[in-house]
């Protein structure tokens, strides 16, 4: 156990510190997810209108987006970071020492979760400065960033399985607009009820994402909604286990070649 | 073998996909404390065998014992007996020097006092000490090899690999590092398996020398013995009139078979009882043919490969397919 924490640790350091020292993947980070989240909020302000629209302001209806939004772009660093690992050959320096493959895996992730925790509190504060009512909270924020890194830590360990499956900066980078596709297949736009197509409502209905979203924006525009959290936590967990257990396989497989 | 510090290997094959073989039955063994080289061209199968030997890669065919453990069954127990530079230096360009070796160092296992003084130690023998809060991004490739090497040492192991650590340094770095191998081998006793398409380095550095060429080993000795067994010196003549070639090569070829060389020049390995020097200069006299250089070359160990294989080791394995291409 001693030795698991030792080698965690000290790849999480590694993974925390190369990301820190780019300042170019920080920005990215933090920038453009509450770039699209002024120009959504902004553009789509009208859509608070419509009958039915569960929130007074698009403002808060939209805050979900930059949190999952950044969530991904973590997931797509990780992923690119390993993959780069893979290609570079310092993946076979690792698997040269006596590290448990675990290690790596939680090592990077928790890089991730690093990310995520830093990316949730600077939105929340941005957010709230502009005029993010969270209804739930200071226990509720505390909620949100906790599903958002369940989020980041699901993304994250999709973006490992991708990487350590093609061995490839490009293929994970290339994954990037399926991800983008897949939030905009949710109801990170519109609640469910509104959308008016009917394929569209039904993509936005069995696509997981729609629940994360709205698990995480019930915190605030409702306030404590148990089933949209339930379903929320539940979605992230199962993403997170699905994830894991993928990630794993694809690097014992990587490793026993 | 039981539990050494050596290496041994019975009938090693590595086929790749689309049916490269780019390994074809090696075997070999290395004594403990023993330097090896591995010597051969490019795609002959020298980092394809270091895959192999250091657990990365597992072979299609034979068995290994690395320490006196088997690389596909006792893979952890090789790992923690190995050291291994491999031909890339595989470095984090974000992190520093020292970064490095904390984390290898930890990674290893090693006591958190002790790892800060060990990775201090090893900068200072790889002359990286004032680097050592670089990144390693602004390293020269000199200096990338040398903490290469360092990362391979953190955990003090009793066998290395190295391959082709010197491809690319000039010629400063590459006598430094030889000059860390041959004191690893002798003052700690480490066994060092080495591959090298560098005839200078095999045979500077190794105690044997193991010859690769298209997957097979066509040789195997000291360089000594090697050279020995060949046992003739070569002439080489450059004619003082170009068009005087062929004539000049008639003579020489009363003393021995031509061998390949420059094409202005003329090259003879010469034959037993052939004569030396001098009868060779009689001989041009005779025939009344000036040359510019006349030089007598002893044995090298690329006159061991072209003996072995029938071509030079310098552009052998300019045609033949890359063993790492091929598994990509």
């Amino acid at each position: 156990m001693g030795a698991l924490f030792t080698q965690v640790t000290a790849l999480a350091a590694r993974s925390i510190l190369r990301t820190a020292r780019q300042p170019a993947v920080m920005i990215s980070a933090l920038l453009f997810p509450m770039m699209f989240f002024a120009i959504n909020a902004n553009g789509l302000d009208a859509a608070s209108r419509i009958p039915g629209f569960p929130a007074d302001s698009y403002l808060d209806f939209a805050f979900a987006f930059p949190l999952v939004q950044a969530s991904l772009f973590g997931a797509i660093t990780a992923g690119s970071d390993l993959a780069r690992d893979i290609e570079s050959g310092f993946f076979d320096r690792l698997s040269l020492t006596p590290m448990r493959p675990v290690s790596l895996l939680l090592g990077m992730l928790f890089g991730v979760i690093a990310l995520g925790l830093l990316q949730g509190v600077v939105f929340l504060s941005v957010g709230i400065l502009f005029g993010v009512d969270v209804r739930s909270g200071l226990p509720g924020m505390i909620v949100l960033v906790g599903l958002m890194i369940f989020v980041a830590l699901g993304f994250g360990a999709l973006g490992a399985t991708l990487a350590l499956r093609t061995g490839s900066v490009e293929a994970v980078e290339s994954a990037f607009p399926l991800f983008f596709v897949a939030i905009f297949m949710s109801s990170i736009n519109l609640p469910r009820d509104l959308i008016e197509a009917d394929w569209f409502r039904f993509v936005a209905t069995i696509n997981p994402i729609s629940y994360l979203v709205e698990g995480i924006r019930s915190l605030v525009i409702t306030g404590w909604d148990t089933q949209a959290l339930v379903l929320g936590f539940g979605c992230a967990f199962g993403i997170v286990a699905l994830a894991l257990a993928a990630a794993g396989t694809s690097l014992r497989t990587r490793m026993a070649r | 073998m039981g539990r050494s510090e050596g290496i041994e290997a019975e009938g090693l094959i590595r086929r790749f996909r689309g049916g490269v073989t780019a390994v074809d039955g090696v075997d070999l063994r290395v004594e403990p404390g023993e330097v090896y080289g591995f010597l051969g061209p490019n795609g002959a199968g020298k980092s394809t065998t270091v895959l192999m030997l250091t657990t990365l890669l597992p072979p299609s065919g034979g068995t290994a014992r690395v320490a006196g453990f088997d690389i596909v069954k006792e893979g952890p127990q090789v790992r923690a007996m190995i050291g291994a530079a491999l031909q890339e230096a595989a470095l984090d360009n974000f992190l520093t020097g020292r970064d490095h070796l904390k984390l290898q160092a930890a990674l290893h296992g090693l006591p958190r006092a002790e790892r800060r003084k060990r990775g201090a130690e090893l900068l200072e023998r790889v002359g990286l000490s004032e680097a050592a809060d670089r990144r390693v991004r602004g390293y020269s490739g000199g200096m990338r090899r040398r903490l290469d090497l360092a990362l391979a040492l953190v955990h003090r192991p009793r066998i290395l690999f190295l391959d082709e650590p010197t491809t690319g340094l000039d010629p400063q770095s590459r006598s430094a590092l030889w000059a860390e191998v041959s004191r690893l081998a002798r003052d700690d006793g480490v066994t060092v398996f080495l591959t090298t398409q560098y005839l200078e380095e095999a045979d500077v550095l190794a105690d044997r020398v193991g010859i690769i060429d298209r997957g097979k080993i066509v040789a195997e000795d000291t360089p000594e013995a090697l050279k020995s067994e060949i046992g003739r010196p070569s002439v080489e003549a450059t004619p003082a009139n170009r068009d005087e070639r062929d004539a000049v090569a008639k003579v020489l070829s009363r003393f021995g078979q031509e061998i390949p060389s420059q094409p202005e020049t003329v090259s003879v390995r010469l034959g037993h009882g052939a004569g030396g020097l001098a009868a060779v200069v009689r001989a041009l006299d005779a025939e009344n043919l000036k040359v510019s250089n006349l030089r007598l070359d002893e044995p090298t160990l690329d006159d061991v490969f072209l003996e072995k294989t029938g071509r030079s080791l310098e552009g052998a394995g300019d045609d033949e397919p890359d063993a790492e291409e091929a598994q990509a």
